[in-house]
């Protein structure tokens, strides 16, 4: 079982509220990633979890137990940290074997899990080395071996890819779906990358300044986002926002529209504008297109086989089945 | 044309370093020298440093005349003992302030400092008068006492230098593992503090084997130190190099060779493995 939840839960650091109180569910088994830029709060809200920080207000409650005054290693969750955070002292083994140590279970049923995990994450042949021996991926996993043995109720991930190189990333990405497939328990995962968050997640959590801006599936979030802020933040390359009267005349402040919901054209459309800087991915290719009518440079998806000089003139319709529409605070029009 | 300049360079500071050196090391030369000498050759002006004879009558002389093994363990005793006690009060307080800081730990630390600018003789005689109404004048654990005191400070700022290497995210993950206080001082904190602490311990040990202020004022015979054993040579009555340079040489060797010998441990840092 793996249920949290938090109810009103705030954190302030002397003076400074990071976190005004808030409420969220997680239910059993989901994989839950909190994403925002840096200095949103989302790692301190992760910390309030694990209890290596003290809640303000509030109250966590971890599969029906009030926890919010428990120290971090009776709640039951194993951590994952940004910088690995390896005893550099001891072998793969030891570091692995280290929680079970602490719980004082006997010695054949430590060296038991210990293996199973080794074996789970490829590092049965790396066990008696130390961290330092390691290259960055199989330390990685080395902190997930000593998160698993322990069977935590729930896994909390700070940032874990954020060290890793970009192949080894997705690859470390893969990995850690697909142990939560396997596991079924419980995992919180901190990002700024909405691309993990995207990937991973069954449910996301947006967060800014420490406020909850939206929660839903990955998809919901990517269709219906709630605010501008979500909207801009959710999806990549990211949304097109345009004010002014292209927005009055779909009745709102603001209208958003992704790259993909805008088709190009080089004979007729409803935008006139020319190609700027373009960007070739191969299967795709984004063209950021200027226009008097915007700000900013739209940009705009089109097939990789597209391919358009610098200051070409062309057209743009928006799909409208697609258009986003926000108020003036900012928040959608449905 | 530029690797001859580096090259002659380096020829230059190599020799500026060396002499820099054996002007450092020139006292212990000389005294290592005169230890070696009869008294009426130490005397002799002008002074001739290398050629014989040699002797070793100097140290029968100071051997007979004063129980240099007393001294020696009383040494030994002193300085391990001050820095083991200074160790069990300076471990705990560094932890606290490198990983539990308030707003005044830099304020803490900069007092705890301060204390070592204190001239030791403003503070003589209340510890004087303190040591008689207790009744340890001249007994190894008042001095031990002290010598940890005036040290505390020196190993409490190098613990906490030592420590606030270590990334806090390693204790954390060691509290997320179950661990508890001890825990994590006894299996995580101290094994890769274990350098640092090291240097710590040699450090302090030779702070307190030299101490010779206190040493000298608290004792009489049966807590004295090598220090005194040393001053005991400077007589009134006339001056005996040879006899002083031998008692000297009795003295500073023993920690000379520890310092030689754990010269690698002083300098080797930690290699962290842990993050990235």
């Amino acid at each position: 079982m793996g249920q949290i939840s938090l109810s009103n839960v705030a954190k302030r650091f002397g003076e400074v509220e990071v976190i005004p109180p808030l409420d969220l569910q997680i239910n059993d088994g989901e994989f839950v990633v909190f994403v925002g830029p840096s200095g949103c709060g989302k790692s301190t809200l992760l910390r309030l979890i694990a209890g290596l920080e003290d809640v303000s207000s509030g109250e966590i409650v971890i599969d029906g137990t009030n926890a919010t005054e428990m120290p971090p290693a009776k709640r039951r969750l194993a951590m994952v940290f940004q910088s690995y955070a390896l005893y550099p002292h001891m072998s793969v083994r030891n570091n692995i074997a280290f929680p079970l140590r602490m719980a004082k279970l006997d010695k054949a049923e430590q060296d038991r899990r210990v293996s199973d995990a080794a074996r789970v994450l490829n590092l049965t042949d790396y066990l008696d080395r130390r961290p330092g021996q390691l290259s960055g991926g199989q330390r990685q996993r080395v902190a997930i071996g000593r998160a698993i043995v322990r069977e935590p109720a729930a896994f909390l991930f700070d940032e874990p890819l954020s060290n890793l190189d970009a192949a080894l990333r997705v690859g470390m990405r893969l990995e850690i779906s697909e142990l939560h497939k396997r596991l079924k328990t419980t995992m919180i995962y901190v990002t700024h990358d909405q691309v993990e968050a995207m990937t991973m997640a069954d449910k996301i959590v947006v967060l800014r300044a420490g406020v909850i801006e939206q929660v839903g599936s990955p998809l919901e979030l990517y269709r219906t986002p709630r605010n501008l802020f979500v909207a801009g933040f959710i999806g990549s390359p990211k949304m097109n926002f345009l004010k002014g009267d292209e927005a009055k005349k779909h009745g709102a402040d603001t209208i958003g529209i992704r790259p993909e919901h805008i088709v190009l054209s080089q004979e007729k459309g409803d935008w006139k504008g020319t190609v700027g800087v373009s960007e070739h991915l191969g299967s795709d290719t984004f063209f950021h297109v200027n226009s008097d009518l915007f700000d900013e440079p739209v940009t705009v998806r089109a097939d990789g086989e597209v391919d358009l000089h610098y200051g070409a003139e062309i057209y743009l319709s928006p799909n409208t089945a697609h258009l986003h529409k926000f108020d003036a605070k900012g928040l959608r029009i449905s | 044309m530029a690797r001859a300049v580096t090259t002659r360079r380096k020829a230059i500071n190599t020799a500026i370093a060396w002499a820099v050196g054996l002007l450092i090391f020139f006292p212990i030369l000389w005294i290592f020298l005169m230890s070696f000498k009869s008294e009426g050759d130490a005397i002799k002006a002008p002074l001739d440093m290398l050629s014989a004879p040699w002797t070793l009558e100097s140290y029968g002389v100071v051997q007979e005349r004063s129980d240099y093994f007393k001294h020696f363990s009383n040494s030994v005793l002193l300085s391990f003992g001050s820095t083991l006690l200074g160790l069990i009060i300076a471990v705990p307080a560094a932890w606290a302030m490198a990983f539990v800081p308030s707003k005044r730990t830099k304020d803490v630390l900069m007092w705890m400092l301060s204390t070592k600018m204190l001239p030791a003789v403003g503070v003589l005689y209340p510890i004087y008068l303190l040591f008689i109404s207790l009744g340890i004048l001249d007994s190894q654990l008042g001095l031990i006492v002290v010598l940890m005191l005036i040290n505390l400070p020196i190993i409490i700022w190098m613990l906490y230098t030592y420590f606030k290497e270590i990334p806090g995210e390693i204790l954390e993950a060691a509290r997320m593992d179950g661990a508890s206080l001890r825990d994590e001082v006894l299996y995580v904190l101290t094994p890769m503090a274990i350098p640092g602490m090291a240097s710590t311990v040699l450090l302090n040990v030779i702070l307190a084997w030299n101490e010779a202020f206190w040493t000298l004022k608290l004792t009489a015979a049966n807590a004295a130190p090598l220090t005194a054993f040393i001053a005991s040579y400077s007589s009134p009555e006339g001056l005996f190099y040879a006899k002083l340079s031998a008692a000297s040489v009795m003295a500073i060797a023993p920690i000379l060779i520890m310092g030689w010998f754990s010269q690698k441990q002083l300098v080797r840092g930690l290699t962290f493995g842990a993050v990235k």
